[in-house]
């Protein structure tokens, strides 16, 4: 059995970031894209705690306000996209296009 | 962990923060209970008198330098130098969106407690010493800038622009946290001082590096330097135009505040190339795309991705001679480009219908203070000498070659010399070609007058007598230099107590 050391959740943490990543370029889907920002927001607490096995509770403070971040952003995302909803009728990112790119 | 409270003198270091906080939230309460018709002037003075008050409690600040709230927050002449910066664009900002709101039809109340909040973030980003804090002071003003990009709720383009903006501003963010956590890995500290004591005591750890470019992709998005741009033209075209004068401005040098910070102050490595790159590349596509636009607010936009290549020519260069160039240049750059959005707001007229080069053909008759007052702000933003655009560009690229950046320097002045031929195709457009339709002028309001007169008055008095704002800036630029080798023995011992004690 091996010992779960901090690399372990580094690794964890980075496939995360990876996922998030990959979620955001290629989804249609805002709602998904933001699913997947947040999930690229877990992979920092993820690391955030892992370090703070090395540095002390800070990292773990850290983490809470990211999460608290995590929410406001949410909720003016949600927001935002209504705003976009009422006047496009899509909520699909290449269908935002009235801009060019 | 550290149980005293916090003392009278960590309040006055915040003061501006906990004044422009207590008007924005008035005026979100007050909002609702006003009647629709009044809300516009009593909002808007309400934010007026707020953005007064923070010049006046910024003043009280400086009094106190100092550190506040246990080494986060640290008040000198360079956190007091952005705190007068965003607030006088903000100031600017409400006098130039009294006339815009009534013209545009949209309800007053959230938009100048928005604006008042986002300044609190802005502010808060020049004075924090603390990843933890930059980044939540980040969000502050951001999530306020996403949603006032998106302020025309009606029109499709202004909530495409926000929805673009939102979501490419949080996915940098996310970049730039994914890097404070690799700090904090990396220096097992948030503190910017702490880190800068780590960082210079023997070998680098890899994981630093790597910290480092994804912070800078954080910070790159919000300054809007390639090839973070993507969004920027974009975003500047569906904004309202007041909003964009703003937002290319005020977030923007907090940006570049936290930017000195963490590259210069903690002294950051592998930066030289990151932001040789970057300044490179910003300066050409920058440049190179506004050749060819029509859209005055998207072509102004490109002109901001260049300008913000010609600032981080300044990060490369050496940092006693980098930092206060970068510090004169967002304020020349404001003041010019506040001013010129300041017109194009007002040229607008409703629902933006007049946006477009073709629409200024004639405007040196119909409106010859107009067309007056933006070829002044043109010409600054080309770097012709009597004004402020001249001496930024100089101090900046004169840093550059003291730095024996000649390369840099030299792509630079190309540059340049590409940018002046956009700019002086609207003076041309402007002054010498007919109008093919008939662009109605509005009488040109007291409030955008005194705007205009502020910018202007910026604009040519950092253009003709540039030498006390260049001394301000060169001290407190060596206070932010300095602090490292002063604070930076202290911090690692309060920062070794809690560790000893895990």
């Amino acid at each position: 059995m091996v010992p779960i050391t901090t690399l372990h959740y580094l690794v964890v943490a980075a496939a995360l970031f990876v996922l998030g990543v990959i979620g955001v370029l290629t989804r249609r889907n805002v709602v998904i894209v933001l699913m997947s920002i947040e999930l690229i927001l877990n992979a920092v607490n993820l690391n955030l705690v892992a370090f703070s096995r090395l540095w002390g509770l800070h990292g773990q403070v850290f983490a809470i306000f990211v999460i608290t971040d995590a929410a406001a952003e949410a909720a003016v995302g949600l927001g935002i996209l209504i705003a976009f909803f009422r006047n496009k009728e899509t909520v699909n990112v290449d269908e935002v296009d009235l801009l060019k790119w | 962990m550290n149980p005293t409270l916090p003392v009278g003198a960590d309040y006055v270091r915040i003061l501006p923060e906990i004044v422009l906080s207590i008007f924005g939230m008035a005026i979100m309460v007050l909002d609702p209970l006003v009647d629709e018709k009044k809300s516009q002037q009593l909002l808007g003075g309400l934010g007026l008198i707020g953005t007064l008050a923070g010049l006046v409690s910024t003043w009280i600040m400086a009094q106190s330098p100092g550190f506040a709230f246990w080494n986060m927050v640290q008040v000198d002449g360079f956190s007091v130098f952005f705190h007068v910066l965003v607030i006088a664009i903000a100031l600017v900002l409400i006098l130039t969106s009294y006339e815009y709101m009534a013209v545009q039809q949209l309800r007053a109340g959230e938009y100048y407690g928005l604006i008042l909040f986002g300044l609190v973030g802005m502010c808060l980003m020049s004075s924090a010493v603390e990843l933890v804090l930059i980044f939540i002071s980040l969000e502050i003003s951001s999530i306020s800038t996403y949603i006032l990009a998106g302020f025309r709720r009606r029109s499709a383009t202004s909530s495409e622009s926000s929805l673009k903006y939102f979501l490419l501003g949080s996915f940098a963010t996310a970049f730039f946290l994914y890097g404070v956590a690799m700090m904090f890995g990396a220096t097992g500290s948030t503190n910017i001082d702490a880190i800068s004591a780590a960082l210079n005591s023997g070998k680098v750890p890899l994981l630093a590096y790597v910290a480092m470019a994804l912070m800078f992709v954080g910070l790159g998005f919000k300054v809007a330097a390639a090839p973070f741009h993507i969004w920027t033209p974009d975003v500047y075209e569906g904004a309202p135009a007041p909003v964009v004068g703003f937002m290319s401005t005020a977030p923007k040098a907090a940006a570049f505040a936290v930017l000195l910070r963490i590259i210069f102050e903690a002294n950051a490595p592998g930066r030289f190339w990151l932001i040789w790159l970057s300044a490179v590349l910003s300066m050409t596509l920058g440049n190179v795309a506004a050749l060819v636009q029509d859209n005055v607010k998207r072509l102004l936009a490109y002109s901001s991705i260049a300008h913000a290549g010609y600032i981080l020519v300044a990060f490369a260069a050496k940092p006693e001679l980098g930092a206060p160039a970068v510090m004169f240049y967002t304020a020349a750059y404001a003041a010019m480009n506040v001013g010129a959005f300041a017109v194009v707001s007002h040229l607008a007229n409703e629902n933006e219908r007049y946006v477009t080069l073709e629409n200024y053909a004639g405007l040196g008759r119909s409106s010859p203070i107009l067309a007056g007052t933006l070829t002044i702000f043109l010409i600054s933003l080309i770097g012709i000498p009597i004004t402020g655009g001249f001496f930024a560009k100089f101090y900046v690229f004169s840093a550059a070659l003291q730095s024996n950046l000649v390369w840099l320097t030299i792509i630079g002045v190309i540059n340049s010399a590409i940018g002046a031929y956009y700019y002086l195709k609207i003076i041309v457009v402007m002054y010498m070609r007919e109008a093919r339709e008939e662009v109605p002028v509005l009488p040109i309001p007291l409030a955008l007058r005194a705007a205009l007169a502020l910018t202007l008055a910026a604009t040519v008095y950092l253009g003709v007598v540039p030498g006390r704002m260049l001394t301000f800036v060169q001290q407190s630029a060596q206070q932010l230099l300095q602090a490292e080798h002063t604070s930076a023995r202290e911090q690692v011992g309060n920062a070794a107590v809690p560790r000893a004690t895990q």
